[in-house]
């Protein structure tokens, strides 16, 4: 069932959701969240557009919080910022958006389009251009087939304004990378200004339903005592994306951490149980999760989404709180075909996070060609 | 010679024991809690001296560990009205003080709230100067209605400077309202921290009582010796530092088991396990202290960030009622409680409890296992689901896969089989069932940084240092023998999805009460 507006109760759902579809990183969805339902508590419920249901021409922008997670729950925003942002581009390109658009239906951003919509009264569009949560602005389906993401405007509590013009994607999310840091380590965003034909070609679609279905899933389940991993996994089926497969159940066996150049990176090592017993599976991570491999063996990777599940609760484990001990199913969700083709891959395949000698397809196809043949 | 005592109120029972200089256990008592606390302390501390058969001038210092402010918090009991005080605008006014408190704590507080300009960023650097109008001004709406008041500054715990400045304009506003700063509590994370903070407010009131309670029943046992509250992180406060932050004494009862377990056994580094009447709390010793757990923990229904121990909490006791239902055989959470040995079946009453499952697979002696008429496949069955759910958390609150030693302290860790998986070997100390008034009797006090740190082109042992330095400056504040003073937990968190090397580096170090080292000095 597609979602139509979000109220309080909503909401929840969707940070639940989101922080699956973070895959591990993204932030913690909880400040966007509250903002939110302050702001639709005063406002009214926010309205949510399908988007075959948007017409060609209308004008759209993209929300978010740019930065460091850690800062954002420190420095919590005054809750105006990303408004500005995106009404400073709406001034920019002299015209009214017509809609909101999420960029990263994963973790904390996936919070921050609801919070502009309900002040802006505008509908937020079903969809977002990553799918999950990625470190880069670039990294958008947006871009990979065509909309410029610039002029982007970043802002912070202060309405200090930096309107960036940039020759690349890339190029942009150099430059906001440095400006979010003059800011405080957080900025909020309005970008990738596109039209609705845009945003019907480019974006992965129905991914806010997709984010409340996997909340009410682990809910529901939680509620009827059900498998919330099972239900987790059989939400993403009738959605854009492809097979679910468990990839794994056990209990963390080591995690090793170290810092380079702002990301988190590192590897955890799962011991496993159950039907997994004798077996064991790492996976590589960089904020979110990358990479996992079983005994030895690439069985998942890059842009496909590796999901870290308490089995009990159902609830998403960020690769920040991956501990020794902890009982962990491990879920891989095929990407949405938008995110694998070749010029997707070449911005988030493997070798875009810098492993060499990983096919995505070989190893997708190893693995969803052995989940048929058991089932 | 001189001796310590030190005291543990419970749920159920306080606990008591007098300690000599070279930490030996001159003397311990359990007495059951009456209601009237008073009374119950004093009757600890009367029976604990007899049995020491010391004078009560002997003892010179005396430490308390115990329950009631929490009790406070979870009950909506005495609690005091606050103004919630937050500097960050223009920033922060995205979520508002007490935004996702439960009602009845909220309005019971009847907490006032405003947030006014300032506060720092990641880097040190100024969001706004303190608006000390502001603070002036919010006073004085406020005044005659609040009892005391809460201050939050983001990002203090990088500099604390705007929080201490409104203190001081507070203080002249409103003369000697009790002021809480949120960088002497909880670390970064500023709704957590300002939630703390704010309880830590509310529960001023409590915690006077509970020192007046604590001093009268000293004094009327004629002692007078200096007193002292066990905190969260298993060190000591002086009862004025108690005063003012009596929120760092919620969850001082399994720290202080946890501290205890370590004297007795001499062990640094070890999983300790203490098995109650109802629950059972196992947590990690790292250098000789509990390890700090890294997530909010949920206060009275509120999430709060200040330094609690990394616990797994079982509703797993010796009383714990067993069952067979439909789903399998379950175990708790409801218990006998203290009544278990009159209600529990090995001491001829009528409930089938764990330790008369724990009994029958010859764990004990305990009662009378002669009248027990379990089924034995039913009762190994029940003591194996036990047994897993303890292995589960033992597994859980271990950090890497190495074997490690466990203690089992309380009056439940009888239970306990000789071996367990994850657990190099058992070790059960003498003095294990009031291991948690012992914790509470270690005179141990610390310091501890919690800070951002910008790395870019410097050494890291040089800012390691640096940050060393602060917590050591803490603790010799706090009446620590600066010589005393050791490492007992470092952690360095790099900002993600920021370049640059702006590091969260938290740092804990801790030593021995002054007071007592020249006490020990003179015997």
């Amino acid at each position: 069932m597609k979602l139509t507006s979000i109220g309080i109760e909503e909401i929840r759902d969707i940070a639940r959701g989101a922080a699956i579809l973070g895959c591990g990183g993204g932030g913690d969805p909880e400040i966007g969240r509250l903002m939110a339902e302050a702001a639709i508590e005063e406002l009214g419920p926010v309205t949510i557009v399908d988007p075959q249901d948007i017409a060609d021409d209308s004008f759209i922008l993209a929300s978010a919080m740019m930065g460091a997670p850690t800062v954002v729950i420190e420095k919590i925003p005054r809750g105006t910022e990303p408004l500005a942002a995106f009404r400073r581009i709406e001034k920019e390109l002299g015209k009214s958006a017509d809609a909101v658009c999420s960029m990263e239906c994963g973790g904390l951003n996936s919070t921050i389009p609801i919070l502009v919509a309900a002040q802006t009264r505008l509908p937020l569009l079903d969809g977002d251009g990553m799918g999950r949560a990625f470190p880069e602005l670039q990294m958008e389906t947006f871009s990979v087939y065509g909309v410029p993401g610039t002029p982007a405007c970043v802002v912070d509590e202060d309405g200090n304004t930096v309107i960036c013009e940039a020759s690349s994607d890339v190029e942009m999310e150099w430059l906001l990378r440095g400006v979010t840091i003059r800011m405080g380590g957080a900025a909020y965003l309005a970008h990738y200004p596109m039209s609705g034909a845009d945003f019907k070609r480019t974006a992965v679609r129905n991914t806010l339903t997709l984010a409340f279905e996997l909340g009410r899933a682990v809910r529901v389940a939680r509620a009827g005592q059900n498998d919330p991993v099972k239900a987790v996994g059989q939400t993403f089926h009738g959605t854009v994306y492809g097979d679910v497969t468990e990839l794994f159940r056990g209990k963390v066996f080591d995690v090793q951490r170290e810092t380079r150049r702002g990301f988190a990176l590192g590897k955890a090592t799962v011991n496993g149980a159950d039907e997994f017993d004798g077996s064991i599976l790492t996976i590589s991570f960089q904020n979110e999760n990358l990479v996992a491999w079983r005994d030895g063996k690439a069985v998942a990777t890059v842009p496909d989404l590796i999901i870290f599940l308490d089995p009990e609760t159902g609830e998403a484990i960020p690769t920040e709180r991956l501990r020794y001990g902890q009982r962990a199913a491990i879920l891989c969700v095929a990407a949405p075909p938008i995110m694998t083709s070749l010029e997707s891959l070449a911005v988030w395949g493997p070798l875009a996070f810098g492993y060499t000698g990983l096919d995505y397809w070989s190893i997708r196809i190893a693995r969803t060609s052995l989940v048929s043949k058991l089932s | 010679m001189s001796y310590r005592l030190g005291i543990d109120v419970g749920g159920t029972m306080t606990d008591a024991v007098i300690l000599d200089t070279a930490d030996n256990v001159v003397s311990k008592v359990k007495v059951p809690n009456s209601s009237d606390i008073v009374s119950g302390i004093q009757t600890a501390i009367t029976h604990v001296l007899q049995t020491s058969g010391l004078p009560p001038q002997r003892i010179s210092l005396a430490m308390l560990g115990t329950t009631q402010v929490t009790n406070a918090i979870i009950e909506r009991r005495g609690l005091s009205r606050v103004l919630a005080m937050r500097i960050g605008a223009p920033a922060t006014t995205g979520v508002k003080p007490l935004a996702s408190w439960p009602d009845d704590l909220a309005t019971w507080g009847r907490a006032h709230s405003v947030i006014l300009r300032g506060g720092h960023e990641f880097d040190g650097r100024l969001i706004a100067p303190l608006d000390e109008l502001a603070v002036a001004e919010a006073c004085r709406k406020v005044r005659g209605t609040v009892d005391a008041v809460a201050v939050t500054g983001v990002f203090s715990p990088v500099s604390a400077q705007h929080e201490e400045r409104a203190a001081a304009i507070i203080q002249e506003e409103l003369g000697d309202v009790p002021t809480s700063l949120s960088h002497q509590i909880g670390s970064i994370g500023l709704l957590e921290r300002e939630n703390a903070t704010i309880l830590n407010a509310m529960v001023i009131q409590v915690a006077k009582r509970v020192v007046q309670t604590f001093s009268a029943a000293i004094r009327n046992s004629g002692i007078s010796a200096a007193l002292f509250l066990a905190q969260n992180d298993g060190t000591l406060m002086e009862l004025d530092y108690a005063q003012q932050y009596p929120i760092l004494t919620v969850a001082s009862g399994p720290t202080n088991s946890m501290r205890g377990a370590a004297y007795l056994t001499g062990l640094t580094d070890a999983v300790v396990i203490d098995i109650g009447g109802t629950s059972t709390d196992v947590g990690i010793l790292v250098r000789g202290f509990p390890r700090e757990s890294a997530v909010a923990v949920e206060v009275g229904d509120v999430r709060t960030n200040f330094r609690m121990p990394d616990l797994v909490s079982l509703g797993l006791g010796g009383g714990s009622i067993v069952r067979e239902t439909a789903r399998g055989i379950t175990i708790g959470p409801d218990s006998v409680g203290y009544k278990i040995i009159t209600e529990g079946q090995v001491f001829g009453g009528h409930t089938l409890t764990f330790t008369d499952v724990a009994v029958s697979q010859g764990r004990g002696p305990l009662g009378d296992p002669g009248v027990l008429t379990l089924d034995e496949a039913f009762a190994q069955q029940a003591y194996q689901i036990a047994v897993n759910r303890i292995v589960d958390a033992i597994a859980q609150i271990k950090t890497n896969a190495l074997p490690i030693p466990l203690i089992a302290v309380g009056g439940g860790s009888f239970t306990l089989p000789d071996a367990l998986p994850e657990a190099s070997h058992i070790v059960r100390p003498l003095h294990y069932e009031v291991a948690n008034a012992i914790g509470a009797a270690m005179a141990q006090v610390s310091g501890r940084v919690d800070k951002i740190y910008n790395m870019e082109g410097r050494k890291r042992d040089e800012v390691l240092a640096e940050a060393e330095a602060a917590a050591r400056a803490e603790a010799e504040a706090a009446g620590a023998a600066p010589d005393s003073l050791v490492l007992v937990d470092v952690e360095e968190l790099p900002l993600s999805y920021l370049p640059g090397n702006a590091t969260r580096i938290r740092l804990t170090v801790a030593g021995t009460l002054r007071a007592w080292e020249e006490l020990k000095a003179e015997s």
